[in-house]
């Protein structure tokens, strides 16, 4: 149907321009005949050509789409379930309706904690070219007006290089309400299967709360600006006050468990620099903690974003097509905007690895040291691996520098580099990173240190970025503890490290971890200096480095180790496999920790969207499993109930390599 | 243009169809027409001379589809060219043609005052009314699959179209309770979204929300006490907590804002939910919030009531007694069998009625005060008012205003029976009472197509019972009320009361049921919080009504309001069944101004603590041209929250003014003449 009508125009052009030309030419014998017809055709038959051939194809197009988006409509609603069906057998029940069926009912108060990035900013005052946008969403939603109006938009979204507040003239604010972080754009939940399937055993506006903040700042700075952690002090004893005195349940993800760490140490702490709930607050209001994917010692993609505006994703893209980064959106230096305004961004300093070499490794070791990236899938028990992953090397520049073994390696001390500003021509470039400050002889400094670790790698970052780890300084904390007692530690920068400060007095609380398994997760990476030219950021990330094998952990010129795909297993599980297990000086009232493991698995059928079983980082919110372990413990379920532990990654084994004092 | 251009498609593309079925002779020439037109010119010349005759045979089969296709794709590209066009467009376009026209737009109040160095001080409260606040599914039945966290009201209403049973069933309360029904939970969208704008582009806060941003307010310092409008006010606590979240909030905000106290921003019912929040907030734990009896002076500055229906709204009984008020009542003049068949196929109001029945919080509205406040048989505060004479605005007039207008209209009678009756003295008029009337239970046939409201238990002999009394006051509506409708109304006096407290300090009066009646409660012991009362006036407000029984079958509401009955001449307050007085189109002035022109100030016994009053009119004025939409001087009910004269006072009190600031009260009614002829004991 659609093929005949479609070859219709094509011939339609021939007929009426040979009888154009032929007014035009042929004065022949058939001079009589034709101006008979040509009267009466001569109005009509001229100009039928291209453009009404246009719109007549746009018109059957059209209204086949109407017809076809009708019939969709029309189609009941059980049809697509009913194909699956047939096709997979019948689906699971949700959790929400399979728990409802056993009779839990809503008993705990809820709160979610969103990370960074999910959670939903709008803007309240901006400058002229923002015009017509208040409160609608800059972040979050469908990031139209990043299309639209680029430069504005960075502008608005990038705070202060000096203060780490709003810029002068620009009010972005959080949104807030469930619909702050259920859905991140149209179609890609975040909380929102959560949020369904608790309504289903009964929860509902009163009893769930979405703690959301303005992710960009420091955390403290959100209490300083926005009063955020007064509102969920508060919404917390409201919900504890109006549900019968049931405590809460808190469900941080992602950078929000180390908004909650940070929340519990200022909800406790004296009144000028914290909340003043007293020391029993934490005991008093929550219950569980229920960490879902928490990078509590930070991760290694942090770095790749502050130090070269690169994660796995973009260094593909790159090595793909060189030049659509940097001419697309903002006509060039896409990754140079993007990198200015998120370094204006204090939060992302909070998930820049902690504990230095203790925790993430050395030049010759790590904890993960034998781990092989492909067993994961085959299941098979123990293949001997055949090298050794230098994971302790979170940046080394060129391939054979990563794997060679420390003696060989020369280094050149980069700190005492001189910054050198004439060969720089900074009028030339209109956007400002600091690396334009730096010049070509300290570029090169950095590339012959070679291998840096997870302590070095910070004096790298004081080294490139000076200003803004000036400012992450003030808020955050990057070591490990001597002594906890120290009155030092008491400052608000300490609270969202996990390795400076104590948990609460709450015996009674528990803290899980809960996080995806068996997806390679950026570990450490092979970087090269770019040397394109001096208005481009000097470092990139070697995508020729690849490991051999198709099963190595080297793949352009990333490492990958077993985690979420964002977080490695390392950094959300060590701290509940031995920081805080048991009574530890971390740990001092010996509140139970508990590890929950869900292995990935890729969705089954396109019908299932981002899968039941996905071990994901954002996906795993939509994971059957966890959902499941989520609701009953807001029904009142404690770990014991839940069947305890559940480990698949070597979690343990790695642990017991760390030497912390605990 | 267009229509010669449609010409030409159809006959060129008939043409083509008739040269693709004579497609085998032709195929040699195409091709080779592709590389030259002129050297075959003479050859096809041919071929087509001798097809001429078929073809105008051919041309009438082909024509439709391709025209029609062509049509509409012309249609779609001329549309998306302009559409293009228009985003194109410089946003400031259409104000630039607009100031070319009228001169130059007056800055909005919030520039304006930002520009005068105000910035935000107190926490604002905003308090929506009946039907402003969206509502959205947390549970369902089957019916409703797949709208979860969807809106149900407010927003587009999309679902009213698609399965409106299915709607209806979800919208409505439990009869007997007037909570959820099993299986189906409705509950109030929250934050600043609940009601900013009603629908797409029907603003209710939005305006005020943006001119309150330009000074410096963000959501830290807003907050939206969102509760369900539907059900009775102390039933939100009981099952959303939804009072403790506004206790909670505000003493919150006044603590992050350094303790500066909130401004409370009511608006229509949610001036009488706020007053019932600051009984509830004060009055010990079980029943109340166990705020301690100086709660409201610490945490609140001023009650801007916006619009707030005191002492009732008269449009709430036609409402309750026969699902109408006048736009439905004049829609129904006009076509009288569309309201009945069109969204629920038959019975659209029947069903709109028992839906509107089950909603406690409607009966927070029904006239209090009796006939003292709202007048007797043959009296009535407002008695002598013309609609034309406030338009002339001038003192002069007044005179003759009266003289003319002898009629005089007995806004008293709130429902007549016929118009003779409503204009009848009272003497003439025969009532027989309606109370001991027997329900004829046999004849009524309850099994009605399946829409039940309780008129089915009536019969025929209760119907005329209830026209023999012909005369209703607001004093005997009630009775009225509790014989038509005798469930509903069980659950109304279990949450709200109507009547005039003879001893305030009796302890029957804590219970909640009296919180929100002004009449029946005090003021709390804040001696520094400041009550304003702004409401537009100016528009001609529905105050009492000319029913006639229904001349339909027995399935249908048996009483409806009287459309042919009109006034004298234009002028006149009687139209289409409808007495009208000054007001803002839903609340008549004196609703909204006694009390606060009487009731309240000084030292009363209603305000044993001599809170200060104000009131504040604003006159309306339609919007000039219609780029202003619904106009930045508008004094009607809704509307007015995009006034710019009411934001502007708003936004000095939030940054700090007192009621003296504003230079006191403005008044262009005649609302304090009329309270004095009310004999209320103070």
């Amino acid at each position: 149907m659609s093929f005949l009508r479609r070859r219709k125009p094509t011939l339609t052009p021939s007929s009426p321009n040979s009888d154009h030309n032929n007014d035009d030419s042929d004065v022949d014998n058939d001079k009589e005949r034709k101006t008979i017809r040509e009267e009466k055709r001569k109005n009509t038959n001229t100009r039928w050509s291209c453009l009404d051939n246009c719109w007549w194809f746009v018109g059957g197009v059209c209204t086949v789409w109407w017809f076809l988006l009708f019939l969709y409509n029309a189609m009941p609603r059980s049809i697509p379930q009913y194909v699956t069906e047939v096709i997979a057998g019948p689906m699971p029940d949700p959790p929400g309706i399979k728990l409802a069926k056993e009779g839990l009912k809503a008993n705990h108060p809820v709160v979610f904690v969103p990370g960074i990035v999910t959670c939903g900013l709008e803007l309240w005052e901006g400058e002229s070219c923002a015009d017509g946008l208040f409160r609608k969403r800059l972040w979050g939603g469908t990031f139209g007006e990043l299309y639209k109006r680029p430069l504005c938009w960075v502008k608005h979204m990038s705070l202060d290089n000096e203060t780490g507040l709003d810029p002068p003239g620009m009010r972005i604010r959080p949104v807030s309400g469930l619909v702050a972080a259920d859905y991140f754009a149209p179609g890609f939940f975040v909380w929102a299967v959560l949020i369904a399937n608790l309504a289903r055993i009964g929860y509902e506006e009163k009893n769930m709360y979405m703690a959301s903040y303005d992710w960009r700042l420091s955390f403290q700075n959100t209490e300083v600006r926005d009063q955020t952690l007064s509102r969920m002090k508060s919404n917390i004893e409201l919900m504890v006050a109006t549900n019968g005195g049931k405590k809460v349940v808190v469900i941080p993800h992602s950078m929000g468990t180390l908004y909650f760490l940070h929340f519990m140490k200022w909800v406790e702490a004296p009144a000028p620099m914290g909340g003043g709930g007293g020391s029993d607050w934490c005991a008093k209001h929550i219950k569980a903690v229920m960490n879902i994917g928490g990078p509590f010692l930070g991760v290694p993609k942090t770095l790749a974003g502050l130090f070269s505006m690169e994660a796995k994703d973009i260094a593909i893209v790159k090595a793909f097509a060189p030049h659509v980064l940097e001419s697309d959106v903002f006509h060039f230096q896409t990754l140079q905007h993007l990198m200015r305004m998120t370094r204006t961004w204090d939060s992302t300093m909070s998930m820049i690895p902690k504990g230095g070499e203790t925790i993430w490794g050395g030049l010759d070791w790590s904890p993960e040291g034998h781990y092989e990236c492909n067993t994961k899938q085959h299941k098979d028990n123990h293949k001997p691996s055949v090298k050794n992953m230098n994971y302790g090397r979170l940046i080394s520049f060129g391939k054979e520098v990563a794997t060679l073994h420390s003696s060989k390696l020369e280094r050149l001390d980069f700190k005492g580099a001189l910054k050198d500003k004439k060969h720089v021509n900074v009028s030339i470039c209109d956007v400002w990173t600091e690396y334009h400050e730096m010049g070509i002889e300290n570029v090169e400094a950095i590339a012959k240190y070679k291998a840096y670790t997870a302590d070095s790698i910070l004096d790298l970052l004081y080294f490139v970025a000076p200003k803004m780890m000036k400012r992450g300084d003030a808020h955050f904390s990057h070591g490990i503890a001597d002594d906890l007692d120290d009155p030092k530690y008491n400052h608000y920068k300490y609270w969202s490290n996990p390795l400076t400060t104590t948990l609460p007095n709450a015996t009674d609380m528990e803290i899980y971890s809960m996080y995806g398994v068996g997806i390679p997760t950026e570990r450490a990476y092979v970087y090269k200096v770019n040397s394109d030219s001096e208005c481009n950021i000097p470092f990139k990330i070697d995508t020729s480095a690849d490991g051999g094998k198709e099963d190595s952990c080297l793949q352009g010129g990333v490492y990958s180790a077993d985690g979420d795909e964002t977080v490695p297993v390392l950094s959300s599980g060590f701290m509940f496999a031995k920081g805080w297990r048991g009574k530890t000086r971390f740990n001092p009232s010996g509140i139970r920790t508990y590890i929950r493991e869900y292995d990935h698995s890729p969705p089954a059928n396109l019908l299932e969207g981002r899968g039941t079983q996905s071990g994901a980082h954002v996906d795993i919110l939509g994971n059957f499993a966890l959902i499941e372990d989520i609701i009953r413990v807001a029904a009142g379920a404690t770990c014991e109930d839940l069947g305890g532990e559940r480990v698949y990654s070597d979690i343990f084994k790695w642990s017991e390599k760390i030497n912390l004092k605990l | 243009m267009s229509s010669v251009r449609r010409r030409r498609g159809s006959e060129a593309q008939s043409k083509e169809i008739q040269a693709e079925e004579n497609n085998k002779e032709e195929e040699e020439e195409e091709k080779e027409h592709g590389e030259d037109d002129n050297d075959k010119n003479k050859k096809k010349k041919k071929m087509k001379d001798e097809k001429s005759k078929e073809k105008q045979e051919k041309k009438r089969k082909w024509s439709c589809i391709d025209s029609c296709c062509w049509f509409v794709g012309c249609i779609c590209t001329v549309w998306w060219l302009m559409l293009f066009l228009y985003k194109l467009m410089p946003a400031s376009l259409p104000q630039y043609v607009t100031e070319a026209i009228t001169g130059p737009l007056p800055d909005p109040p919030g520039v304006k005052l930002k520009k005068e160095g105000l910035t935000a001080k107190h926490p604002v409260v905003f308090v929506p009314g009946i039907v402003t606040g969206g509502l959205e599914l947390w549970e369902g039945h089957q019916c409703a699959e797949g709208l979860f966290r969807k809106r149900l009201w407010g927003g587009t209403f999309g679902e009213v179209y698609k399965r409106p049973s299915c709607w209806a069933e979800h919208m409505s309360l439990d009869n007997e309770t007037g909570l959820d029904p099993p299986g189906i939970r409705v509950r109030p969208v929250s934050g600043l979204v609940a009601a900013d704008y009603f629908a797409p582009g029907y603003f209710v806060w939005a305006v005020l929300i943006a001119n309150l941003a330009h000074i410096g307010y963000e959501e830290k310092s807003m907050y939206m006490a969102a509760y369900d409008w539907r059900i009775s006010f102390q039933n939100t606590e009981v099952r959303d907590r939804a009072l403790s979240r506004i206790k909670s909030n505000i003493e919150l905000m006044v603590a992050t804002n350094g303790g500066n106290k909130a401004v409370i921003l009511p608006h229509s019912m949610g001036v009488l939910y706020f007053l019932h929040f600051m009984k509830w907030v004060e009055a010990p734990a079980p029943m109340g919030g166990g705020g301690g009896s100086d709660w409201c002076s610490k945490y609140i500055k001023a009650v801007v009531n916006i619009g707030g229906p005191f002492l009732g709204v008269p449009k709430a009984i036609a409402g309750l007694f026969s699902a109408e008020a006048r736009d439905i009542a004049v829609a129904r003049a006009l076509a009288p069998g569309f309201l009945d068949n069109d969204l629920f196929r038959l019975q659209t109001l029947q069903h709109v009625m028992r839906m509107t029945r089950t909603w406690d919080s409607t009966m927070s509205m029904i006239p209090r005060g009796g006939e003292t406040i709202w007048g007797g048989l043959d009296w009535s505060p407002e008695e002598g008012y013309t609609p034309s004479e406030r338009k002339q605005n001038s003192n002069n007039t007044q005179l003759t205003g009266q003289e003319t207008n002898k009629t005089n209209v007995n806004y008293g009678r709130m429902i007549s029976f016929g118009r003779d009756v409503a204009e009848a003295p009272s003497t003439e008029i025969e009532m027989t009472d309606f109370r001991g009337a027997i329900k004829g239970h046999s004849v009524a046939n309850t099994s009605c197509r399946d829409v039940w409201t309780e008129y089915h238990d009536m019969g025929v002999e209760g119907v005329r019972a209830v026209a023999e009394h012909k005369v209703y006051t607001a004093s005997s509506i009630i009775d009225l009320l509790q014989f038509v409708a005798p469930k509903m109304m069980a659950r109304g006096s279990a949450h709200f009361s109507y009547g005039i407290a003879d001893n305030l300090d009796d302890p029957k009066y804590q219970h909640y049921k009296y919180w929100s009646n002004p009449l029946e409660t005090k003021l709390p012991n804040a001696p520094d919080m400041e009550i304003f009362s702004m409401y537009g006036v100016g528009l001609p407000t529905e105050r009492a009504y000319i029913y006639k029984l229904s001349p339909y079958a027995e399935c249908y509401i048996p009483f409806e309001i009287d459309t042919t009955a009109e006034g004298p001449d234009e002028d006149s307050c009687l139209k289409g069944g409808v007495y009208t007085v000054d007001g803002d189109e839903t609340v008549p002035v004196l609703s909204t101004g006694f009390m606060c022109a009487k009731g309240w100030r000084g030292k009363t016994r209603f305000n044993p603590f001599g809170i200060k009053t104000y009131i504040r009119e604003y006159e309306h004025s339609p919007p000039a041209n219609f780029l202003e939409g619904r106009g930045t001087q508008s004094g009607a009910h809704v509307d007015i929250m995009g006034n710019f004269a009411l934001i502007e006072d708003v936004i000095r009190v939030a940054a700090g003014a007192k009621g003296e600031d504003l230079r006191g009260d403005q008044v262009y009614s005649d609302i304090f003449k009329w309270s004095e002829k009310i004999k209320l004991r103070l």
